[in-house]
């Protein structure tokens, strides 16, 4: 577990970058630091591997404040990514990967297995890690320097907008793959971004900061969609947040209706009630020119069927 | 019938006549005389440069230093030297040495300069100590701009060598004087052609050098 106690951090020119700031990051979970530039949310995030360190309070790693460890010795057991992935251009990717376990003093050749394994676990063809990083597309660099901070098998990982840089669908590719990855590893990752569709959906936890460093509010994505703390959040959220909020709302209460003869799959919009939200489910209804949402199931057999203003009753919870 | 542009039979006399100032021991001092000064140059350059890239408010005033340096003209540094080292290659060697480096000082800061911040900021991030990251990140990649300095280092203290022939000490440059005043052009065809070939091989040293050691560096085109 991660803890800001009190944590202030102001420069010589007076600025104050974070101001006063308490909250837990649990381990194991994905916690998610959001909010407009100038907010603090990366100053936040190196006060965790001291890459700064706080004015005012404590960063406390497990209990411990980070300021009494020598920043080498925590920085190389604390995974780091960051927007332009910053590899190392003179290092073939393989090297690039091994960095941290050479610099542990592992022995070279268990240092490249694991870095060939590394590889392969964040989806690179292995054929990649004798290649150098100007030979990868950004998405690609992307993942080997996922690979990397994963390297030595650091129990923390610190992501500072490490998806800004790509287009969406590579970045959309980078985030199911970050949450495949997270529910294989339990890692207490701490991810920085300004955009709160990246947050919400990978964020276990999201911490909403407003300029001038100052925490808004704390919650799970659908605590925050439902109940914004102030004005601030909720105009931070955007417009559009009932509907989101729905993608966290599983689809498996919903009564079904028997559906009417003739009705299939074919020509309508359809969900899985045992994997999607009710935003798929209505989605699906408003897909449908009938209004009817098919739900079906693992094999594609129709279970039932929902009309859109059952859906509405049941969005309104 | 004028005298030919080249007498071949002055070449095959003079090339290895022995003497002093056979061909072949004068194009051995010039290499000397030119080298030198770029290895010493290099190995200075490295650490003032490295201390201007970290210490930013060194770098204006030791280039402004360089610069006068540069400007003056190597025969007064020469004359100047005279009293101290005399009539011998060394003479030639610290001028050259001191214009090295009015190139490789700015081409080291480069250099440093070249290393993108967000690949620095992972190697902090990754936890390597300052001295480590200097030698196996920073100092790696400043090495393409640091060659291309070299270059030009190399090229120009080739050419400026002969100068130091107008204190008996200018390798090939002897030719240029010797012609000159004998009125007989074989020898200064000589020199030129060794210059020039001397200079073309030491560049072409420095990018074979730079393909080897940088092959990262290699844009797809």
């Amino acid at each position: 577990m991660i803890t800001f106690d009190g944590v202030t951090k102001r420069y010589a020119d007076g600025t104050v970058a974070v101001d006063d700031l308490s909250l837990e990051v649990p381990t194991g979970a994905i916690t998610v630091f959001v909010g407009p530039s100038g907010c603090g949310k990366t100053t936040s995030l190196r006060m965790i591997n001291r890459m700064i360190d706080p004015s005012q309070g404590r960063v406390l790693l497990d209990g411990k404040d980070v300021t009494t460890v020598d920043p080498a010795t925590l920085r190389r057991g604390i995974g780091y990514v960051i927007q332009q992935a910053g590899l190392f251009p003179h290092r073939r990717i393989v090297d690039n990967v091994a960095t941290v376990p050479l610099l542990l003093g592992w022995d070279k050749k268990k240092a490249r297995d694991r870095a060939m394994e590394l590889l392969e676990r964040v989806g690179l063809d292995p054929k990649m890690a004798r290649r150098y990083p100007f030979q990868l597309s950004g998405g690609q660099q992307q993942r080997v320097g996922v690979a990397r901070a994963l390297a030595a098998d650091p129990p923390v990982l610190l992501m500072d907008e490490p998806f800004s840089a790509v287009d969406p669908i590579v970045r959309a590719s980078l985030q199911e793959e970050l949450l495949r990855l997270q529910s294989e590893l339990h890692k207490t990752i701490v991810f920085v971004t300004h955009d709160i569709d990246e947050a919400v959906k990978l964020g276990d936890t999201v911490a909403v900061l407003r300029v001038g460093g100052k925490l808004a509010q704390i919650a799970a994505p659908a605590d925050l969609l439902s109940g914004p703390a102030d004005d601030f959040v909720r105009e931070f959220l955007g417009r559009d947040r009932g509907i989101r909020r729905l993608g966290f709302v599983p689809a498996k209460d919903l009564a079904l209706d028997p559906a009417p003869e003739g009705v299939t799959p074919e020509g309508h919009g359809t969900f899985n009630p045992a994997r999607d939200s009710l935003r798929a489910a209505l989605d699906a209804a408003l897909l449908s020119p009938d209004g009817l949402a098919v739900a079906v199931d693992d094999d594609g057999r129709v279970l039932g069927v929902v009309g859109q203003a059952a859906l509405v009753g049941a969005a309104r919870g | 019938m004028d005298e030919p542009l080249v007498r071949w039979d002055w070449i095959a006399r003079n090339w290895d006549n022995g003497g002093p100032t056979s061909v072949k021991v004068l194009l051995e001092n010039h290499i000397v005389m030119a080298f030198v000064p770029v290895v010493a140059g290099l190995l200075i350059a490295i650490p003032l440069g490295l201390a201007c890239a970290r210490y930013r408010w060194l770098y204006q005033p030791t280039v402004g230093i360089m610069n006068v340096v540069y400007s003056l003209p190597s025969l007064a540094l020469f004359s100047i030297l005279l009293s101290v080292t005399g009539l011998t290659q060394t003479t030639v060697i610290i001028p050259l040495t001191l214009f090295s480096l009015a190139v490789l000082i700015p081409a080291v800061v480069d250099g440093m300069r070249s290393v993108p911040d967000h690949v620095r900021q992972s190697a902090v991030a990754m936890g390597f100590q300052p001295y480590r990251r200097l030698v196996s990140v920073e100092l790696p990649i400043a090495v393409p701009v640091v060659l291309a300095g070299l270059r030009v280092a190399a090229v120009s203290s080739i050419s400026l060598v002969s100068v130091g022939a107008l204190i008996g000490q200018g390798g090939l440059g002897y030719l240029f004087i010797d012609g000159w005043q004998r009125q007989f052009y074989t020898p200064i065809v000589v020199g030129i052609v060794l210059v020039v070939a001397l200079a073309l091989v030491a560049d072409l040293v420095i990018i074979a050098a730079q393909r080897l050691l940088t092959p990262w560096a290699r844009r797809r085109a």
